[in-house]
């Protein structure tokens, strides 16, 4: 290696963990959160709050299964409504863990090692969350498996033509392997909270889940040549899983969906939404478990620019969309467009301009980037601005399409409302059950960072 | 040989200590060691007997199974139920890729998982090691280097010989 690398990387490396941290001092910090439990009144206020969410949830589900689907706001003409609008915002959220974990892996971006197990538990909370929608939207859901090959008496197939089943398995693969590259990546992790746990209970159940992880040599080879190829598994799944999301829409003829440009589209606002999520969450994460010499200034700058950069492909998928409608010179396809700016629901597309176009600008000030409340700030109405998004492709497509005499209008009912925050309330009581039970750092890979930091010169 | 023993292990307190150990087993010939680290270290791989891992092979096997596998259940399910949507082909394989390219992934990640299960021994929840009170620095901050009773130049006093020079911060015989 040369040695101007060499002193970069060693800069790299110093900015993303604070100076004086020892094999010794990381495993204590990060292990300490699940067997010390510090601020316990922070977690139990937060957890609460997040259970009545998932109070309110099964609530709201008793009721869809009771009364059918019929409780939401969808009809015709817009039969999809909260429910997809909801899947595909959860479904992208989740997209940013696998792209922290496997794509900045391969790409050897250090700066993922503080923040990809917790990125991860995102995701696959994030999905967990996803997949409720679609089974709910069925409205039979206790016959989901019709959507598996199985053998049938009748002899019946899934239509494999059809996109709305590439999603099925799309969304079960993506939740499987994540839940894989998830828990291999813990195993370590789960062997040393077995060592330092002061209880039998805990020694016991860490134990059984880290299945007898020693840190041998052969471990590690093995370990680590799975770990890797899981990640380059990982890599195009996530790019097929939002690909295929978006060929939900862009395989039918309807305007406004029918269109080439979804499925990349999709996969950059996955990623932005999902980087904004992770500020979300990992901002005051890091402040209340004081965590700021593992997760740094240099980390939220970091995820700050790549969530601005994303912001501008999405930014150019809303342009794109625009320029194909009036250069197709087809009547539906640019009424669709000028509905969206100026129609019934213009509200939603100028709040979607300030929030997914606007606000990321002011990120382009290294002050501003730095200031947490600030990117704080920007990260949330980013989350809206995703989901106003995913809004305005379903109902402005559906309520208005080629036959003026079969127009009509969406309007959202409380269980539509009670369903989307009963999952945000999943998704929070999940993440604080994480943070209680799992290392959210991982302490192997910090670890591996501390010795390379002591090798440098 | 002493075949109460599962070996004799020794803890050092630093990646330098412990790859100098390792050195010097290589150099006096022992052959069947033990690592066990906090973190993978890649120094040490070069210092033991190769360990080859099967494991990309695994995956790349259960992948093409998984993805053959998938593309044929496609065309199968088409012939046995034709539909005819739009007038297209009944094997219109560029509508297979998305489900054959998720199966391929699918089956090689689980194959993965499962071939490293196999080659780890896991669950294996009890070992020798673990008898020694100290191992539990193993996953933390200590390197631990076992000779294990099975070499052929195993004993108690040449394994402790072995060590005194690379200057551990414990010695001990772990039973078998």
């Amino acid at each position: 290696m040369t040695s101007p690398t060499r002193s970069h990387r060693a800069e790299t490396s110093r900015a993303l963990l604070a100076p004086g941290q020892t094999l010794a001092s990381v495993t204590r910090q990060i292990s300490d959160l699940p067997l010390e439990r510090p601020h316990s009144r922070f977690w139990w206020i937060g957890f609460l709050a997040a259970f009545a969410g998932v109070m309110v949830l099964l609530a709201s589900l008793s009721w869809v299964l009771i009364r059918g689907v019929g409780v939401w706001g969808i009809n015709m003409p817009v039969a999809w409504g909260f429910a997809i609008v909801n899947f595909v915002w959860w479904i992208g959220i989740g997209h940013a863990g696998t792209f922290i974990s496997a794509i900045l892996l391969l790409l050897h971006q250090q700066w993922r090692t503080s923040i990809n197990r917790f990125t991860e538990a995102m995701t696959l909370f994030a999905v967990a969350c996803a997949g409720i929608f679609p089974l709910m939207h069925l409205g039979r859901p206790q016959f989901f498996y019709w959507l598996l090959p199985y053998p049938d008496t009748m002899g019946l197939w899934p239509q494999f033509r059809s996109p709305l089943v590439w999603d099925v398995f799309a969304v079960s693969t993506y939740a499987t392997v994540s839940l894989i590259f998830w828990y291999v990546g813990l195993l370590p992790d789960l062997a040393t909270l077995r060592d330092r746990a002061q209880t039998t209970v805990r020694r016991r159940a860490y134990g059984l889940l880290s299945l007898g992880w020693r840190g041998s040599g052969t471990h590690w080879t093995h370990y680590s040549k799975l770990y890797v190829l899981l990640a380059g598994l990982a890599a195009p799944l996530v790019v097929s899983v939002h690909s295929i999301v978006g060929l939900d829409f862009a395989i039918a003829i309807l305007p406004g969906w029918h269109s080439t440009l979804f499925p990349p589209y999709f996969v950059g606002g996955a990623i932005f939404s999902g980087f904004a999520m992770v500020l979300t969450l990992v901002i005051p994460l890091r402040a209340v478990y004081r965590l700021q010499a593992m997760i740094t200034a240099r980390h939220l700058d970091l995820m700050a620019k790549v969530m601005m950069a994303m912001g501008w492909i999405v930014a150019y998928g809303y342009f794109c969309e625009f320029f194909t409608a009036w250069r197709s010179g087809v009547i539906f396809d640019r009424y669709v467009a000028v509905n969206r700016v100026i129609g019934p629901y213009a509200g939603y597309f100028w709040a979607l301009m300030a929030c997914n176009v606007v606000a990321p600008q002011f990120l382009w000030s290294a002050r501003l980037r730095r200031n947490t409340a600030v990117l704080f700030t920007v990260a949330l109405l980013v989350n809206v601005g995703m989901w106003i998004e995913r809004f305005i492709i379903v109902i402005t497509s559906l309520h208005r399409d080629f036959l003026p005499s079969s127009w009509g209008m969406y309007h959202a009912t409380f269980w539509d409302y009670s369903t989307l925050f009963g999952t945000i309330g999943l998704f929070a009581a999940l993440l604080f059950l994480f943070i209680r039970f799992l290392p959210a750092i991982s302490m192997t890979e910090m670890r591996a960072m501390v010795a390379a930091q002591k090798g440098e010169p | 040989m002493n075949r109460d023993a599962y070996g004799t292990m020794a803890a050092f307190a630093s990646e330098e200590a412990f790859l100098g150990a390792l050195r010097s087993l290589r150099d006096a010939g022992y052959r069947r060691v033990d690592t066990f680290t906090p973190y993978a270290v890649e120094e040490a791989e070069r210092l033991l007997p190769p360990v080859r891992t099967p494991i990309p092979w695994i995956m790349l096997a259960a992948g093409i199974l998984g993805g053959g596998g998938a593309f044929f259940m496609q065309w199968y399910a088409c012939r046995d139920y034709p539909l005819n949507v739009g007038g297209k082909p009944l094997d219109s394989w560029p509508a297979f890729v998305p489900v054959t390219f998720e199966l391929t992934v699918l089956s090689a990640a689980l194959a993965g998982v499962a071939g490293f299960l196999w080659l780890a021994g896991f669950p294996r929840l009890d070992h020798p090691a673990f008898s020694d009170g100290r191992f539990r620095r193993a996953s933390q901050d200590r390197f631990f280097v076992c000779i294990r009773s099975d070499d052929p130049r195993y004993s108690r006093e040449s394994a402790r010989d072995a060590f005194r020079a690379t200057e551990p911060e414990s010695v001990e015989e772990v039973p078998a």
